[in-house]
């Protein structure tokens, strides 16, 4: 048997390379026919299959005490205390959200809640993590990505509480889009889609089937290009409402023990879902009658309804001979629902039309065959150097500060964040706007810290520092709010890593997260990757690996906001600052560079400030506390006293060399975090600082409507207040 | 005091009211299906915050063909207190329960932010808690709350004083820059001429406890548990 069977073409079409395409044939000792060979197809995708980042992607830590289910699933689970367990994922829909922003972000949000419906999960909140060109010119992508995110959840009424958005060249013709959800479930009825039992039914629900988004799975492994917007039939349209009905239908679902496992038909439709949920038990198939499937066009074919993205579908198996007490559920909700096939202990997953078996393949062959593909990373030059010595000195901090806070990437997203419904479930208890948002668990004391976080210029500059950063960074966003970190799901979005310098960007980035995320004892519990992500191979975005961080709270009455709230409070910088100018917003917005070194990031150091901080927290010193990050030191002041509408006055910096006043200011040194404290907590915090071996400075007294450094600036909210929200329009 | 919360599909804020009602203020609650042929003796029935059948059409003009939207049209004939809230309010206006209807916001964008509301009328239940130009801190959360009228029926509303909330600054000043979405005469809730049916924009359910930012909410169905003596349902 040969290649030539089959012409190349046809491969291209289902992204398979000759190569894989001979595995095939030497694994199924015969020809494909079309219908098999589109299913394995998608399945072998990129997408679906991880094949050049599976090996890389085994060196994330996935285990720990709290972990109740890693990576494999539809989402991951971690134990949040009193019996409940968190669940949560995130995902991208970049390339769909280049082609189409509205629809692409809007069912890109509408998948992800699938996911942790599939859990047996209440979906609880939605954080987004969005990439796009500068404004005005990426305003298509930009407005339609927000409305769409806005359409879909408004509308399905999960409230979308964080994420963050930056501006930067290299996403202009490849915004990012990953969107995040975290959902409730009782420990106890936390369900997996295994499919379990020969015999049990495959109850198909939800949408009719379609013809669109066929081979979006397949769309989304590949290099942007010219034709891509004929691509646009690759596209999925959402129907928020009709997923509001399954979501309340597959929560009545926990009521009956007469469902086994529930999937979401996401990338690669039937066939992924089928083989996926049959895949994760041993021995299991399935068989499924593509003449049973509901229809919403005439004329599908076999392969058409296998490969069908249509939204809106959910997997549900059925214990045999209880069928009707399931559908009577969906039939409450006015959803449809059939039976389509059930599960075998043959192995395979078989399609039949009718009478007509139109495809057998051996359900691993589909799942876990796909060649890994053996990448290799080179190291590029390492990008521009940047001599700190050579830069100008900083002549006017508050003229600096009002530039830095009018930029797009520091610039409140207020005017983003209330086009979402932030409020809707009765649970958030810290709103969008500060470090990481917070929801309590009703009925109890507990409360979830929520963030996303990537700085993806470090990442450019160093890759695996980068990573690193973006760890700790959402770490310090959730324990900030008083919550102590639990677990991460992670989005790795990168560019083609067929070209060894982004593979190695890849091998790095990846490996710097798992060193961080063993370092701070943070279980990666689910994530995507998102390869392919440059347009015709000419301009690839940053890496981006996206961090979201999932942290609880044992009372969330003890929540901390970032915002200064009493006069007379001590306002502290917590840790140790340096000369940390690489890859800074001051950089670009002041002498226009990305250039040098991310700052570096001790470890050792940032447990010490994180146990100082959560003890503090604990204890009930502190008023409030900010991460510094992006923009240093004062423009994480400045944000305190905006959030809080309180100023701050402070003696003039005076740093000790061979720190620079601009680093002092504007440096992004990682590890701190600015905290406000009644006077009278201050030998308190003296000690446990010295304690923790950890440094601790006076910045000065909160109140007034100024922010004031004598004699070095003066700056009053209100102008302020001008810079920071010049995004917010209307 | 026994309130009944209608959950269409589609609707989203039927648990949160139902939170308020049952944890909060320790109220009688039951939820009444959209296809629930009777209001299972319910003393106040509040309609819903969410996309009721998806808004498609446009917003409510679905929903008011539900079989249970018969019994609360009767029901309200009857004098029983009814209680939209957002879409609920956008339903009872497409039902022809409250007079107007509610447009795309003046920004063209769904809004989620605090407003400030004035309370124009205290002698209904739904405010007989609240002191008269008393000014409440609740959120809105909608992209077609934009209150709009023919200028003989808003007259009307306003002769007869039927409106009950208008956005306002924190000072209790009603001016433009206090409107969120555009609504005529910062028209935010509005009342029938026999003050039991009421009609509001803003969310109280979302500000009925401290955690959540605030407790103005909380006024508003407190007056309503605590008037139900007072009114009689024939």
């Amino acid at each position: 048997m040969s290649i030539k069977n089959v012409d190349e073409r046809r491969l291209r079409e289902v992204a398979l390379t000759p190569d894989e395409y001979r595995v095939i044939l030497e694994q199924l000792k015969r020809a494909p026919n079309e219908v098999e060979l589109g299913m394995l197809g998608v399945l072998w995708s990129e997408h679906c299959s991880y094949k050049s980042s599976k090996a890389l992607l085994r060196r994330l830590p996935s285990t720990g005490p709290g972990v109740l289910q890693g990576p494999g699933e539809n989402a991951g689970a971690v134990e949040i205390g009193e019996g409940w367990a968190a669940v949560f994922k995130i995902e991208s829909h970049n390339h769909p959200s280049a082609i189409e922003p509205y629809q692409g972000a809007a069912t890109g949000v509408g998948g992800i809640i699938r996911d942790v419906i599939a859990m047996g999960a209440r979906p609880i909140a939605l954080l987004d993590s969005l990439r796009f060109g500068p404004l005005p010119a990426s305003s298509r992508h930009f407005e339609g990505v927000v409305a769409g995110i806005g359409g879909y959840g408004n509308c399905i009424g999960i409230p979308t509480v964080g994420g963050e958005i930056y501006f930067e060249d290299c996403y202009a013709n490849n915004p990012l889009v990953n969107a995040m959800c975290v959902g409730l479930v009782r420990t106890d009825q936390l369900m997996r889609a295994r499919a379990e039992g020969a015999g049990n039914s495959l109850l198909l629900v939800g949408a009719d089937t379609g013809r669109d988004g066929i081979h979006g799975a397949s769309f989304a492994s590949l290099e942007l290009d010219e034709n891509s917007s004929e691509r646009r039939p690759a596209v999925q349209v959402g129907n928020p409402f009709l997923e509001k009905c399954l979501l309340e239908a597959c929560m009545d679902l926990s009521h009956t023990d007469a469902v086994v496992a529930i999937q979401d038909l996401g990338a690669a439709g039937l066939t992924s879902a089928v083989a996926e949920c049959a895949g994760r038990v041993p021995g299991a198939g399935a068989r499924v009658d593509v003449a049973l499937v509901p229809r919403r066009e005439r004329g599908m074919t076999p392969y058409d309804v296998m490969l069908s993205e249509s939204q809106e579908r959910m997997l549900v198996v059925v214990r045999r001979g209880r069928e009707r007490e399931v559908e009577s559920i969906f039939e409450a909700w006015d959803l449809t629902s059939a039976v389509i096939g059930e599960v075998t202990d043959d192995g395979r997953l078989t399609v039949v039309d009718g009478d007509e078996e139109v495809a057998r393949l051996p359900v691993d062959l589909l799942t876990e065959g796909a060649p890994a593909r053996r990448l290799v990373g080179f190291a590029p030059e390492p990008p521009y150097g940047l001599e700190v010595d050579e830069l100008p000195p900083l002549v006017d901090p508050g003229a600096a500060l009002l530039r830095m806070l009018a930029s797009p990437n520091l610039a409140s997203k207020r005017g983003v964040f209330r086009r979402y419904d932030h409020m809707v479930g009765d649970s958030t208890v810290i709103p969008p706007g500060g470090d990481a948002a917070m929801l309590r668990v009703k009925g109890t004391r507990l409360g979830i810290a929520v963030t996303t976080d990537c700085n993806a210029r470090y990442c450019h500059l160093d890759p695996h520092l980068g990573a690193q950063l973006a760890v700790a960074e959402a770490a310090r966003n959730i324990i900030a709010t008083g919550a102590r970190p639990l677990a991460v799901t992670d989005c790795l979005n990168f560019a083609n890593p067929d070209r060894p310098e982004v593979y190695w960007e890849l091998e790095e980035a990846i490996a710097g997260l798992a060193y961080a995320c063993r370092a701070l004892e943070l279980p990666v519990v689910s994530g995507n990757v998102s390869l392919y992500n440059d347009s015709n191979g000419e301009s690839p975005i940053f890496p981006t690996p996206v961090v979201g961080m999932l942290g609880v709270i044992a009372d969330y009455g003890k929540r901390l906001g970032a915002g200064l709230r009493v006069e007379g409070d001590f306002v502290l910088l917590i840790g140790s600052s340096h000369n940390d100018l690489g890859g800074s917003e001051y950089l670009k917005v002041e002498h226009g560079h990305v250039a040098g070194r991310p700052p570096s990031l001790d470890l050792t150091r940032e447990k010490a400030v994180n146990r100082l901080m959560l003890l503090a927290a604990q204890s009930g010193h502190l008023h409030s506390a900010h991460d510094c990050a992006d923009g240093g030191m004062l423009v994480a002041l400045a944000e305190c006293c905006l959030l809080g509408g309180m100023g701050v006055r402070c003696p003039a910096l005076r740093p000790e060399p061979p720190l620079r006043l601009d680093a002092a200011f504007f440096g992004e040194s990682p590890s701190r975090y600015i905290v406000s404290v009644p006077s009278r907590a201050m030998p308190e915090m003296q000690s446990l600082a010295r304690r923790h071996n950890v440094e601790l400075s006076l910045l000065g007294l909160a109140g007034g409507d100024v922010v004031e450094f004598e004699g070095q600036m003066k700056v009053s909210l209100d102008e302020l207040r001008g810079a920071w929200e010049s995004m917010v329009m209307g | 005091m026994k309130f009944g919360v209608v959950v269409f599909p589609g609707t989203w804020s039927d648990r949160d009211c139902g939170w308020v009602i049952d944890q909060v203020l320790g109220q009688e609650l039951t939820y009444l299906w959209h296809k629930d042929p009777d209001l299972k003796g319910c003393d106040c029935v509040i309609l819903p915050g969410g996309f009721a059948y998806g808004d498609y059409l446009r917003t409510g003009a679905i929903a008011r063909f539900a079989p249970v939207m018969e019994k609360i049209g009767e029901f309200a004939d009857r004098g029983g207190l009814v209680w939209g809230i957002c879409n609920g309010f956008q339903v009872l206006c497409e039902a022809g329960l409250l007079p107007g209807a509610l447009i795309r916001n003046a920004s063209l964008e769904f809004r989620c932010e605090w407003t400030h509301l004035s309370v124009e009328r205290t002698d209904i239940a739904f405010t007989s808690q609240c002191e008269e130009r008393e000014v409440l801190r609740v959120p809105i959360a909608h992209g077609e709350g934009s209150y709009f009228a023919d200028p003989a029926t808003l007259s009307r509303l306003e002769q007869r004083g039927q409106v009950v909330f208008r956005y306002c600054d924190e000072n209790g000043r009603i001016v433009p820059g206090a409107n969120p979405n555009g609504s005529l005469h910062n028209i935010a809730g509005i009342v029938n001429a026999r003050g039991n049916v009421l009609g509001m924009m803003p969310h109280p359910e979302r500000c009925s406890e401290e955690e959540l930012g605030g407790t103005d909410g909380r006024k508003l169905f407190r007056s309503v548990a605590e008037s139900a003596l007072k009114v009689l349902v024939s």
